[in-house]
């Protein structure tokens, strides 16, 4: 019944996802954090900065930054991620730099609500009962802001594993590349499409129920 | 200004931000120069790649057919998509338990899958099962996939957006002898398609940006694939990258906008009228992220909280 399935690496093409999902959000929480310190910095031209990075990027596809760092990155201006040689790895990397460029503008933005989140009255009372800058951060702000944007983080999360498949756009062998290849080339379309579906499920399911809870066990209550 | 992170400065904190703000455009300064050499370096500042950009032609022949395409298909899939979430956004909150988890595992589905699959699938299954032309086939799976995808995630708007408001609104609904029916679509739709608006106007964002999907893979007409017509044709990779990329923000910040615009007048409008009345008038689940108010009942701080509200 799953006889469609041999000859392709099926398992092979979802941990291919799994690792660009690993590695652009680990990229993209740090890019996106550094940007959200931007936002709420008290230098203007840095808010500036941050302000206009979230505005541009999130309102271009994921589609034209994938394209755009095979075509014009590596082609034109011979950004090879040092892997000039192999074109695979290249592939893999570029489409990392463009998963991190994208998704820090969201995680940006869910990091920036999280400190909104937090009433000023909290920053006021713990300066007046004489906690400095520091901790105030610590103690006060940053405990509040983390627990309220696990959820927001996680939709992210979720986000950015589905987008992973835009790489395909690229090349890179993933899981929407080889289902595109094998519904091309077998006849079970609709069983082909149920396994790759399920995939999805399977990945994105879990981490959705796990942090859902998660974030509904740390939120700050009010 | 006063911020939780940071007093109003003072004369020692804004020297420190003057000499910040003088070392940072410094940097950016720097970073921008440095793009700038790059791209002279690889000659992709000479005017005759960018000269074909002040003239009709690559406008009449590439760009505005292509984004017409995106705009195209966009509109068609929020036209369908939008009824086709109303409806499984008001199942999901059947009183018939069976109704109620049909709809739910059919969002929740369609939610967890890439919307590239549903159109690499949707592609595929209109040549094996259908005799659409070849020409008009990747628009169909372009709109088929968007329209599955974000009818799943609209049912999710509507749901939180009905559940958003008072339960005084359905109780008094019934109270006058409305049915069900009659209390959701007179009494709670058109209420909550208020609170909906700005969410539905930023997934026109999300819809417009994931068109560009069925460019490259499908080979859907839209404007990143005539972007690479285009460039095939002046060799301008790089240029016509900028110029598409830029067409693109305007028309989804134009989007994103109007969001912002029609969500500010809601929540004003609502003030003023005091249209819902209620404890959480000032949250309002269906809006779309930007600011959040500090009140309230907990949620995230996201513009969704896809949950059910707590009891009162």
């Amino acid at each position: 019944m799953f006889d469609f399935l041999e000859g392709y690496d099926v398992l092979g093409a979802f941990w291919m996802t799994v690792k660009l999902t690993a590695l652009s959000a680990v990229g993209s929480l740090i890019w996106g954090t550094l940007l959200a310190a931007m936002r709420v910095s008290p230098v203007p031209l840095m808010r500036g900065f941050g302000t206009a990075y979230v505005n541009i990027v999130r309102n271009i596809p994921l589609t034209v930054i994938i394209v755009f760092a095979s075509l014009g990155l590596a082609d034109i201006f011979g950004v090879t991620m040092g892997a000039a040689d192999n074109f695979d790895v290249q592939g893999f990397r570029l489409a990392v730099l463009g998963f991190v460029v994208y998704t820090a503008s969201f995680v940006c933005e869910a990091i920036r609500s999280g400190i909104n989140t937090v009433p000023l009255g909290q920053a006021e009372a713990a300066r007046a009962i004489g906690l400095n800058f520091s901790q105030t951060l610590r103690l006060i702000v940053l405990p509040q802001a983390f627990r309220s944007v696990i959820g927001p983080l996680a939709n992210v999360l979720i986000a950015l594993t589905k987008n992973t498949t835009v790489a395909a756009a690229i090349g890179v062998a993933e899981a929407a590349a080889l289902m595109k290849t094998m519904i091309e080339n077998e006849a079970q379309t609709l069983a082909i499409g149920a396994v790759f579906a399920l995939g999805f499920v399977v990945l994105t399911l879990p981490t959705g129920l796990l942090l859902g809870w998660l974030a509904k066990r740390l939120a700050v209550k009010r | 200004m006063s911020s939780v992170l940071y007093d109003t400065p003072g004369p020692r904190a804004k020297r420190r931000n003057v000499l910040l703000s003088i070392v940072f455009t410094l940097l950016l300064v720097l970073l921008l120069w440095w793009v700038w050499q790059k791209m002279d370096d690889k000659n992709q500042l000479e005017w005759k790649l960018w000269e074909p950009f002040t003239t009709g032609e690559a406008w009449t022949t590439y760009l505005l057919p292509g984004l017409g395409d995106t705009l195209k298909a966009a509109a068609i899939s929020m036209v369908i998509a939008l009824p086709l979430g109303a409806v499984f956004g008001i199942a999901r909150m059947s009183d018939h338990a069976w109704v109620r988890g049909a709809a739910g595992t059919v969002v929740e589905f369609f939610r967890a899958i890439p919307v590239l699959l549903l159109m690499l699938f949707a592609n595929e299954f209109y040549v094996r099962s259908t005799d659409i032309s070849s020409e008009q086939r990747p628009l169909y799976a372009v709109v088929t996939g968007l329209v599955l995808y974000n009818a799943s995630v609209l049912a999710e708007v509507v749901r939180a957006g009905i559940l958003s408001l008072p339960r005084g609104q359905t109780e008094a609904a019934y109270a006058v002898g409305l049915r069900k029916g009659q209390t959701m679509t007179s009494i709670l739709l058109p209420q909550a398609v208020t609170a909906m608006l700005p969410a539905i106007v930023s997934q026109l964002v999300v819809i417009v940006k994931d068109t560009a999907l069925g460019g490259v893979m499908l080979g859907f007409t839209e404007l990143l694939n005539s972007r690479s017509t285009l460039a095939a044709n002046y060799a301008n990779v790089i240029p016509s990258f900028i110029v598409v990329g830029i067409i693109y923000i305007i028309v989804n910040f134009i989007l994103t906008s109007f969001a912002s615009w029609l969500e500010k007048r809601l929540r004003r409008s609502k003030k003023s009228t005091g249209a819902v009345l209620g404890e959480d008038t000032e949250v309002n689940p269906a809006a779309v992220g930007g600011t959040f108010g500090t009140g309230g009942e907990g949620g995230g701080p996201s513009g969704f909280t896809f949950k059910d509200k707590p009891p009162r």
